[in-house]
């Protein structure tokens, strides 16, 4: 058992391997000095059991990857990221995850949770059967316990530069570079990207070849390739990079990213556009 | 810095818990066509034996077709291009963005139309060819 578990808690071992081990608290040994917590009795309760990856290469007795088992009064409207934080508040203060918002928006609690990439705080313990998995993000170096390492995916954001670059603006600072409502419509899904990085996790492509742009980079590509106030030779330069050796042509419409999407975005669809668009743009060779 | 684990290919394998449609169809298009490949082949190589001369070619097909694992092996066959050419015409249609909505259900009806035509095939291969 790697994790320490707090005072209130009693460790379980588990037979089969001694390796993974249940925590769960004690009924009535609550911390007296702190009132409003109240331990539950898990006899009584609703429980879950979570399964959560755990590794420290800081922690010698916790190099080894291993799996520790949290047993979670649960609630109705209870997600996995409530029952994360509650085994490391009331378990293992030790236990590493990354969350910001809560609300599906900053996209920073990704995990591989029961066999796929999802939000941890929009994952609800009642959609999942027991006992619950929890990973870190496939295709990427483990940091510690839940948290990777998102470099190449932040490397491949930066590379298809990533902002709103317009032929002209306006003379006046404040005013609004206007699109039409059509062409809003065309982008609108690809501006939802929360950069979670469950996508690139998910794609096969991209776990062989790290330099591939993978669909959220190609995604926001997308986003400025089709925004009309960007001019010819901006597009031009736009295509150029998502049509390099490491770009769009190396999908293989495996529809892994646009199934594990936590905003719905059509990711493949988006990419299958900007190979249209090059080979469009190609074969105008006259111009 | 501390250290990173990579957990590399095997742990990876995890993942392949949930099926997702457009995963096996990527896989099954990349299996059939390495087999197509082997098959043409193998095909080329029966029929060089026409160079042999015509009792040659003959005798060679004749006792292929003897062979009821020949038999059973061309029912794959048939079955293998099938999926291929209608998996294809999926592929296409998602490279046109045309019903990629769809594409997990197209992918089921090419797996059912080639599993039909598999097995409607059956009594004829079985039966081999009466030189």
């Amino acid at each position: 058992m790697s994790s320490t578990p707090s005072d209130d808690t009693e460790t379980v071992h588990s037979d089969d391997d001694p390796a993974v081990a249940s925590v769960r608290p004690e009924a009535g040994m609550a911390d007296p000095s702190e009132a409003e917590r109240v331990t539950p009795d898990l006899d009584d309760e609703e429980t879950a059991t979570m399964r959560v990856f755990r590794y420290d290469p800081d922690v010698p007795e916790r190099a080894e990857p291993h799996y520790d088992e949290f047993v979670i009064p649960t609630h109705e409207g209870m997600t996995v990221l409530d029952a994360l934080i509650y085994a490391r508040d009331t378990y293992d203060s030790s236990l590493t995850f990354r969350h910001s918002c809560q609300q599906a928006v900053c996209g920073s609690d990704a995990l591989f949770v029961q066999g796929a990439q999802r939000l941890a705080c929009r994952t609800q313990l009642s959609a999942l059967g027991d006992p619950i998995q929890i990973d870190p993000l496939p295709h990427k170096p483990v940091e510690k316990d839940l948290v990777v390492d998102m470099s190449d995916f932040y490397d491949q954001m930066e590379a298809i530069e990533p902002y709103f670059d317009p032929d002209e603006t306006p003379a006046d600072d404040l005013e609004e570079q206007r699109q039409s409502p059509e062409n809003r419509e065309k982008i609108k899904l690809s501006t939802r990207c929360i950069q979670c990085g469950a996508c690139q996790s998910s794609c096969n492509v991209a776990a062989g070849d790290n330099e591939y742009l993978g669909p959220a980079a190609i995604n926001k590509a997308y986003r400025f390739v089709m925004d009309e106030r960007e001019g010819a030779e901006r597009r031009k330069t736009r295509l150029e990079i998502v049509e390099d050796e490491h770009g769009v042509w190396r999908c293989q419409t495996q529809f892994s990213c646009t199934d594990v999407c936590p905003k719905d975005i059509p990711l493949t669809e988006h990419i299958q556009a900007l190979k249209r668009e090059g080979v469009k743009d190609d074969l105008k060779f006259w111009e | 810095m501390s250290a990173s684990y990579d957990r590399g290919t095997i742990e990876d394998l995890g993942r392949w818990r949930e099926f997702s449609a457009g995963m096996w169809a990527w896989l099954f298009h990349k299996v059939t066509g390495w087999i197509l490949i082997g098959y043409l082949f193998t095909h080329i190589a029966v029929l060089s034996t026409a160079m042999s001369g015509e009792s040659v070619y003959n005798e060679t097909l004749g006792g292929l077709e003897g062979l009821l694992l020949v038999r059973f092996l061309e029912v794959g066959l048939l079955a293998v291009a099938v999926f291929h050419i209608l998996n294809g015409v999926r592929l296409l249609l998602v490279d046109l963005g045309v019903g990629l909505d769809r594409q997990a259900a197209a992918f089921y009806v090419a797996l059912v139309v080639t599993g039909l035509i598999a097995i409607a095939s059956v009594p004829t291969f079985l039966a081999g060819v009466t030189l």
